[in-house]
């Protein structure tokens, strides 16, 4: 049993339903109680999808359980395919139904339906939504997909996209562009646009782009194996993946690599003089393990930010994700607890996240701008307007927003010279926050166990122990803007502990200012 | 006491037959009530024994992310505690340990039951009852099911409160109980109104914090402020307080029913309930017929959601001049909603339970002005060309009594303005 107050991802069926509601001509008997209809409006409300998700739901209750629920369920499925005329049926069971044990995809199978009909096995009580929605995915290739004759002109499917998944409306168009610089067309996008009859022309492509491995990289396995298809290990998300993704895919289709930078700014916009101001901005990272380890890239080589930590919530990525973390220097947080996630955010004083929505509210709390860059998604990860995140309009795009909830260049300049100016006083925050952004809690919270390496010092040695703010230090230091205060605080107190420093005087701040300087 | 409600002469509703069909329901659990209810209650915390499902479940329905650690959790059954590799009950207590030395401020736990600790039977009650005695006095753990096989949407709360009468102290005091969880600024209207009559002592449940002094008794006459509180109204009644029976307080003439049935009850003079509510019914039909204007003529169609349906109805039918074409309700307790059937005239199909697809089909045939349903079917049905208004908006929002009636039929004539506004399309 664990105590949970949110949660990252949803149970594995809602995985399974992101796969069903991203096609067409599927649909998914789910042998589920009342209320798990719940899940409908992640779909219809934030992605603001006009059609109710292609699922039927059986609706058992207590009265049923002792009688029949088995029967329930032969007759939604049959209800189900008499009304909706689906290509093919997956079934399944939500975390309820999977304990009384009726079997769904054994009595499917039973009923002898006229459409190919894909048990679903998602064990609810150990995974979770994008384990769900890969396994479904890949049974459902894995059921309908068959090796045929290849297209005349080189052809790849686009494998990952899902509803209710963070920019891939938009990133599909954006591959789609390079793949066609290139001289190469699609063949199927799957799971999202696709339909059972397009799953099973998958085979007649030279190859995958694994778009999100979350959610297709048991089938794009399933496939290179079976149907001889090699796939793509590169995410193009920024400008130095969107490259190599196109030297992965002239490599395997033997088609010469080019890409259009045309429309690419991002570098220039990195390069201009403005951006100075992003040298070396300490930014933390989570998310899905895809858009991390993407993001972890780009805000190092890209924006030219320090990455402090990063980590992920699906244990799936947690390798690659340590990995990187460790060639990074640093430890990763695998975690699917977002408490843990803030205290981590807390200790490391990030003067950026780039989260999820839920770290964007942490963000919010603690007083430090957050950009989304992952799932879960939220109403607002659903724009109006094109919002790639991968190829040349994705990088443009992730520059915009991951620098607009900064403070700009200029005015952090300003915010220094007129640091007792009335309107630029503590409590009224960073313009892009209306004056009404909640003031920050404690400054930086706890100082880390400091690291030995003795230095010139000021101020009393005591060898070790509590550290304490002289009064004219703490004033001194609330004329520090409020956004690097914490910092401030925090190097500081690290750096008189490191020399045994008891009492923080305004020498002492400055001293540990010029040890810090870069 | 103050003049007769026009009863509709073709008859009503009571008595009329009722459309019950079985198939999809496309409603809410009852663990949803707890979005609310821990408002309410604030040194309560829920703590659902259940799945990620209903982890998930709470975070899309409050629709926000939490912006502080919530009075409200999921205990998640794993592999081991249904394999029996664990026994539950001492998980159970574990994070119950855990949860209450972390949160001392916490007065009073709910241990609700979910789908899955149903059917695995996991015992709550003997489970509260222990911890009970081993957190007592510092903290009360009461246990309640919101399960989707028991319960749908709001009768999680029905649930809720009536686990709280069992416990409630003996008294013999004649008192007023006001039973629902209302938004405080709505109680406290209520309470205004009828201590202006002298009425009292006047107490509500669910109380804000648990050491408040509340007691039932032979004493004690109640009115239910929400329709959905049949499971609350058994228990109470078995604690001997006594019901008193009226419309729900929606719309003018539902608030001044309601209130017309506390005050008959306590002796109020006509004169005295004239003088009291006078100035706010006079608000309220003025508020109401403002709001009305978009909605005189135009039918509406209820999905099965909140419950509220049949008061809904009546109000919108009878103050605003809609016409009902369906008044759908997940159940329906006509030992509640009587009154308020007998107020809404004859006509609109009154169905009970649901079959989703078979519901929209007769939707779509009536093509109505107003849809009331749930969040899932609110965009497509939008998409369809329906204007739709969401159900559950209606427990979110201030919507009963006389201060609140415009609002109420404002949230319904929104819609209806919108459509009318927007110039979207090709002309």
């Amino acid at each position: 049993m664990k105590l949970t107050v949110w949660t990252y991802e949803g149970p594995p069926h809602v995985g399974a339903m992101r796969v069903a509601t991203g096609m067409t001509g599927l649909h998914y008997v789910l042998h589920a109680p009342q209320g798990d209809t719940y899940a409908d409006l992640l779909f219809t409300m934030i992605e603001r999808r006009n059609h109710r998700p292609p699922v039927t739901y059986t609706t058992f209750q207590a009265r049923d359980l002792g009688a029949d629920t088995a029967n329930l369920f032969k007759t939604a499925a049959q209800d189900a395919y008499d009304r909706f005329k689906p290509q093919a049926i997956i079934v399944g069971a939500s975390c309820t139904a999977e304990l009384i044990q009726d079997d769904p995809g054994g009595m499917a199978e039973t009923m002898g339906l006229p459409v190919p009909t894909i048990p679903l096995e998602l064990p609810s009580y150990q995974r979770k939504e994008n384990f769900g929605a890969d396994e479904t995915f890949f049974q459902i290739v894995k059921t309908l997909a068959r090796p045929m004759e290849r297209t005349k002109q080189i052809t790849a499917n686009l494998i990952g996209p899902t509803a209710l998944g963070f920019r891939h409306r938009d990133d599909i168009q954006e591959v789609t562009a390079l793949l066609s610089d290139m001289g190469i067309s699609v063949n199927v996008v799957a799971p999202m646009t696709s339909s059972p009859a397009d799953i099973a022309r998958m085979g007649a492509a030279h190859f995958n782009v694994l778009m999100y491995p979350e959610t297709a990289e048991s089938a794009a396995r399933w496939m290179e194996r079976e149907l001889d298809q090699p796939y793509t290990k590169v995410v193009p998300i920024g400008v130095g993946a969107t490259r190599d993704f196109v030297a992965e895919v002239a490599a395997i289709s033997g088609n010469e690599a080019y890409v259009d930078t045309s429309r690419l700014r991002l570098p220039w916009y990195s390069k201009s003089v403005d951006s100075t101001y992003l040298t070396g901005k300490r930014v933390f990272l989570f998310g899905d393990g895809t858009h991390v380890l993407a993001a972890a890239r780009v805000a190092s080589e890209e924006m030219g930010f320090e990455v402090v930590g990063l980590g992920c919530y699906n244990r799936e990525m947690a390798r690659p994700v340590r990995a990187k973390a460790r060639e990074m220097g640093l430890e990763a947080t695998i975690t699917d607890d977002y408490l843990e996630v803030e205290r981590v955010i807390e200790a490391l004083q990030p003067e950026m996240i780039l989260g999820t929505q839920m770290e964007r509210h942490i963000g919010k709390r603690l007083g430090i701008p957050c950009s989304v860059i992952s799932a879960p998604v939220h109403v607002q990860d659903f724009p109006a307007r094109y919002s790639p995140q991968m190829g040349i309009e994705g990088a443009n795009v992730l520059f915009d927003t991951w620098v607009h909830p900064l403070v700009m260049g200029l005015e952090e300049h300003l915010l220094h010279m007129f640091r007792e100016d009335f309107e630029f006083h503590d409590a009224a925050g960073p313009s892009h926050h209306g004056g009404h952004a909640p003031s920050p809690g404690a400054e930086g919270g706890a100082a880390p166990r400091p690291a030995a390496s003795p230095r010139d010092f000021s101020g009393t040695e005591t060898g070790g122990g509590q550290v304490i703010w002289l009064a004219e230090a703490e004033k001194e230091l609330k004329k520090i803007p409020f956004f690097v205060r914490g910092k401030a605080r925090r190097n500081t107190e690290v750096f008189a502990a490191e020399r045994g420093v008891a009492q923080i005087s305004v020498d002492t701040l400055y001293e540990a200012k010029a040890h810090y300087a870069r | 006491m103050t003049e007769l409600p026009r009863l509709p002469t073709s008859g009503g509703c009571r008595d009329v037959p009722i459309l019950k069909q079985r198939g999809q329901r496309e409603v809410f659990c009852g663990l949803t009530g707890i979005i609310w209810l821990h408002r309410k209650m604030q040194d309560a915390f829920f703590l659902v024994i259940g799945s990620r499902t209903c982890a998930h479940l709470l975070q899309s329905a409050a629709g926000v992310m939490i912006f502080a650690e919530p009075r409200f959790g999921t205990a998640i059954l794993e592999e081991t505690d249904l394999a029996g590799l664990a026994d539950a009950q001492t998980e159970l207590d574990k994070v119950v340990d855990e949860l209450l030395t972390r949160r001392p401020d916490i007065k009073q736990l709910f241990l609700v039951g979910s789908c899955p600790s149903e059917v695995i039977k996991l015992d709550l009650a003997k489970a509260a009852e222990r911890m009970t005695q081993r957190h007592a006095p510092s903290v009360r753990v009461l246990n309640f099911s919101g399960s989707g096989i028991e319960t749908t949407f709001t009768q999680g709360e029905d649930a809720c409160l009536a686990s709280m009468v069992p416990v409630l102290p003996k008294t013999e005091d004649r008192q007023l109980l006001l039973v629902g969880a209302l938004p405080d600024v709505v109680e406290e209207q209520a309470i205004g109104l009828l201590e202006a009559m002298g009425i009292g002592p006047i107490k509500v449940l669910p109380a804000p914090r648990a050491s408040d002094d509340l007691g039932v008794g032979p004493g004690t006459v109640y009115a239910l402020t929400q329709p959905f509180l049949g499971d609350t109204h058994d228990a109470l009644t078995r604690r001997g307080a006594r019901h008193i029976p009226a419309p729900f307080p929606f719309g003018e003439e539902g608030t001044t029913q309601w209130l017309a049935a506390i005050a008959t009850e306590f002796g109020v003079s006509a004169d005295l309930f004239e003088q009291v509510t006078a100035a706010p019914r006079a608000r309220a039909r003025k508020a109401i017929a403002q709001a009305a204007e978009a909605l005189k003529g135009k039918s509406i169609f209820f999905f099965p959601d909140s419950q509220l349906e049949i008061p809904l109805a009546r109000f919108l039918t009878r103050e605003c001049g809609m016409t009902a074409i369906e008044v759908g309700a997940p159940f329906i307790h006509k030992g509640l909603v009587g009154p308020d059937l007998d107020l809404l005239a004859e006509g609109p199909t009154i169905s009970e339970g649901q079959d989703v697809d078979l519901q929209l089909d007769r939707a779509r045939a009536a093509r109505p002005d107003l849809t009331v349903c749930g969040l899932g079917l609110a965009n497509p049905l939008e998409a369809e060309g329906l204007a739709t208004k969401w159900a559950i908006e209606l427990v979110f929002t201030p919507v009963h009594f006389y201060e609140q009636a415009g609002d109420l039929a404002g949230l319904f004539s929104r819609p209806i303005r919108r459509a009318d506004l927007l110039k979207l399309e090709v002309s």
